[in-house]
């Protein structure tokens, strides 16, 4: 009696484990801000988009703009940008996705009260229903980067009904055209989608339900994964890729992602910057040469991370390949010290996020630079608080990553041009600024590529304005039993085509 | 009685004002500028920043600021969270059942262990039993909470694969999940206070135990089980009692470090996220309630003691 209860008691366990196949568990980073695409801002929040929210274009594994909710595009002139949209589209709420919706959502991401859209697309004047199936956007100026920003959340069309209803608080309950739509959301514990049984490209959603899980700590998302409790997460450390490798139930991805680690060298922001280190360029590019890339990816990244010289990565076709870091030379930067009539060790500060793996890089850099007569000392501080400082010049140097934009402009105008918001050093050079420029309306992407390879010929060889490290890696783990998943470098997980047996 | 009561109760309200200013000025104080973080990699643009100061009322002096927030709170709006946007008086309730449930269940476990090993190790003194006790006591006591998390979660989740590693299910959800998902943290709580509670109980016997009524007790002739559990326990349990509120009080303010390794959605998690994302309005919600949670608290157990001790009632 006892065993056919147990068994029975395993069996309906086994039923319960099978019926666990339906839901998809992701365990991310951190719990995601708002999910309204006109005012979110956080990358794990574009995670849970992937699901929600379908965009008029999407990027491939080559970082090409392919077609989403639309159908195709043309440029009229280059200030003038038709595009035709796939027929058939439904939102979450039955309602018909067209070109009246495109032009609301447009409008809505570049007027709202708080839309962090706006700097995306700021270059657009106006959006003009053509027809029910397209749509024609004017700009103020020529642009590059416009299209690659209807990617990504500016791209994401909302239902205008749900979005008129909702007001501001469309975000607790968002209506898109994605493959899933929202069932609950429990701040910091979990947010659960369904898919969407009229989802314009349904054959390619196999699993019902996607559970995301904010799991903060490392190495307890990681367990989590280990003991089954979920089936993927968005990313773990790169020591913990061995661990993963080691087990035969999980699988890992590494893929470079879209950004870079890289200092920020304060040249010209406030009284910080009335120093040798921030007058001369050849101390700058002394303590550029202390640095062995490779060797702190392999103390503190076990080699995982790429190092580089520029803020594009190696999957961009802008990537300018023959820019390539310098290798370390001790000789060659005591020189360079010496030259600039340097006497006794150079006192240069770092700021450093307070994070572990940052602090060590921190140190590993100070034991480097003090061989060529760097005396670095390193102020960790809380991120929230550095990033004031970076911002109004409170700092010399500055560890700083960025996540990465899928046009070359999201990673270089903002933080090299001299009116670029994230230039927190405050390098200004016009010639840099005019070839910025020139390269934001190029549309030929050789000439494009020749123009960035020029800026960073002058911004970073010749003027040493900030210092390129290495592309991080999106490390994504997941259990063996699910397949399909495409990495793409912009870190997002799309559900379509995922399957979990 | 009437009267003390009013009186107390009206002690309430300068000590609420005066915690406001406090929270509101501290939080002046915290670096990091909050649009700068509210705005993430949006930053870079004046605009964008401009907006949110405005949104936010960061743009106006500082009382102007305190004020709005003042007046709003006494009627129980405490805002909306910049982050999620979401009111925080809900944020408060959805998380305050939460810390609840982890709270209780990691004090019960203090007691069941701190308590019974206070009486053995007092009644054992000098004996094994008392070294092993005091030995875990103090292992209790000094573990850190995230190390001893993460080596219950490699244990029991990883390896075992017991329990689930982390998360939470509520208790009208499904019980017995809810069990598994806080046991870990419970007892990683609770440990430390049952270290604390085992020494001041062992304290507190062996006090009561070298005083005459136990000897008295004793000569006349009962059972030393009696004299333990009755006359001794009895009254070394009178401290262990006041300690023992005040460690409830801090579980219910939330365990931050618990919290955030097993990654349960209470009190300690809400508020340690909000100061990482300069989420003001969470920040002083949630420290604003705790305050509320611990004057309450402290009115209720002044209640008890007149309950219990006549004599205070005339003072």
């Amino acid at each position: 009696m006892i065993r056919r209860t147990l068994l029975a008691a395993l069996a309906s366990l086994g039923l319960a484990g099978a019926a666990e196949a339906q839901t998809l568990r992701i365990g991310l980073r951190e719990d995601p801000d708002i999910l309204d695409p006109t005012l979110a801002r956080t990358f794990v929040g574009r995670i849970v988009f992937a699901s929600l929210c379908d965009k008029l274009f999407d990027i491939n594994e080559r970082l090409e703009i392919v077609p989403q909710l639309a159908t195709g595009y043309a440029w009229e002139d280059p200030k003038t940008l038709r595009i035709t949209l796939r027929e058939g589209v439904r939102f979450h709420d039955g309602e018909a996705m067209d070109a009246e919706a495109v032009r609301y959502s447009l409008n809505r991401h570049l007027t709202m009260q708080g839309s962090f859209r706006r700097s995306e697309i700021g270059t657009m004047e106006a959006a003009e229903v053509v027809d029910p199936r397209t749509i024609r956007i004017r700009l103020k100026a020529p642009s590059s980067p416009f299209l690659s920003q209807l990617t990504d959340r500016a791209g994401m069309i909302v239902s205008p009904k749900a979005a008129e209803a909702a007001g501001r608080n469309f975000g607790n309950a968002p209506v898109c055209a994605g493959p899933y739509r929202l069932v609950e959301r429990v701040a910091q514990d979990r947010i659960v989608v369904e898919r969407f049984p009229d989802y314009w490209d349904a054959g390619r959603v196999h699993i019902p339900r996607i559970t995301f899980l904010p799991i903060p700590d490392n190495t307890v998302r990681l367990a989590n994964l280990q003991s089954g409790a979920l089936e993927m997460v968005q990313t773990i450390e790169p020591d913990d890729i061995k661990t993963v490798q080691r087990n035969s139930r999980l699988k890992v991805v590494a893929y470079d992602e879209l950004g870079y680690q890289s200092i920020v060298l304060n040249i010209g922001n406030g009284p910080r910057a009335n120093t040798a280190f921030a007058r001369d360029p050849r101390i700058r590019a002394a303590f550029e040469l202390a640095i062995d890339r490779q060797a702190i990816s392999q103390v503190v990244y076990e080699g995982v991370y790429a190092p580089t010289a520029q803020p594009i990565p190696p999957a961009s076709p802008f990537h300018v390949p023959g820019f390539a870091p310098e290798g370390r030379d001790v000789a060659r930067a005591r020189a360079l010290l010496r030259e600039a009539g340097v006497t006794g060790p150079v006192p240069v500060e770092m700021t450093v996020p307070n994070n572990p793996d940052l602090r060590q890089v921190g140190e590993v850099i100070q034991a480097m630079v003090q061989e060529a007569g760097f005396a670095l000392k390193l102020n960790a501080m809380e991120f929230a608080s550095s990033l004031q400082a970076a911002n109004r010049g409170d700092f010399e140097t500055y560890l700083v990553a960025w996540s990465g934009r899928v046009d070359p402009d999201g990673n270089t105008w903002t933080f090299i041009h001299s009116q670029g918001g994230q230039n927190d050093g405050k390098y200004a050079n016009p010639e840099v600024d005019r070839l910025l420029d020139e390269a934001r309306v190029e549309t030929d992407a050789a000439a494009r590529r020749a123009l960035y390879a020029k800026v960073f010929e002058i911004s970073l060889r010749q003027d040493r304005s900030r210092i390129y490290l290495w592309h991080r890696k999106n490390i994504v783990a997941h259990t063996a039993r699910l397949s399909g998943f495409l990495p793409i470098a912009d870190g997002l997980i799309r559900p379509q085509g995922l399957r979990l047996n | 009685m009437l009267a003390w009561f009013l009186r107390r109760l009206g002690q309430i309200v300068p000590t609420l004002l005066i915690l406001s200013v406090m929270i509101f000025g501290l939080q002046q104080l915290m670096p990091g500028d909050p649009a700068l973080t509210l705005a993430g990699e949006e930053r870079g643009d004046p605009q964008v920043l401009a907006q949110i100061r405005a949104e936010l009322r960061l743009d106006r002096p500082l009382p102007e600021q305190y004020l709005h927030w003042v007046a709003r709170a006494v009627q129980g709006d405490f805002g909306f969270s910049w982050r999620i946007r979401e009111p925080v008086a809900k944020l408060i309730l959805e998380k305050l059942p939460v810390t609840f449930q982890l709270a209780v269940m990691a004090f019960l476990i203090a007691l069941v262990i701190g308590i019974p090993a206070g009486v053995i190790s007092a009644v054992r003194r000098d004996r094994p039993v008392d070294w092993l006790a005091n030995g875990l006591a103090l292992f209790g006591i000094s573990m850190p909470n995230f190390w001893l998390g993460i080596m219950m979660i490699l244990l029991f989740s990883v390896q075992l694969g017991w329990l689930p590693p982390s998360g939470y299910v509520p208790l009208t959800e499904d019980p017995v999940q809810s069990l598994a998902t806080t046991i870990m943290p419970a007892f990683v709580l609770g440990s430390g206070i049952a270290g604390v509670l085992m020494r001041h109980t062992r304290a507190a016997m062996l006090g009561a135990l070298s005083q005459d009524y136990v000897r008295t007790a004793r000569a006349k002739g009962l059972d030393e089980r009696v004299v333990v559990g009755r006359h001794a326990l009895r009254n070394a349990l009178i401290p262990v009692v006041t300690l023992g509120t005040i460690e409830f009080g801090r579980l219910l303010a939330g365990a931050v470090l618990t919290e955030q390794i097993f990654t349960i959605p209470g009190f300690g998690k809400l508020i340690v996220d909000a100061v990482f994302n300069r989420d003001y309005p969470v920040v002083q919600g949630v420290v604003m309630a705790t305050a509320l949670i611990f004057v309450t608290l402290s009115l209720i157990a002044d209640i008890l003691y007149m309950a219990v001790n006549p004599r205070l009632r005339s003072a």
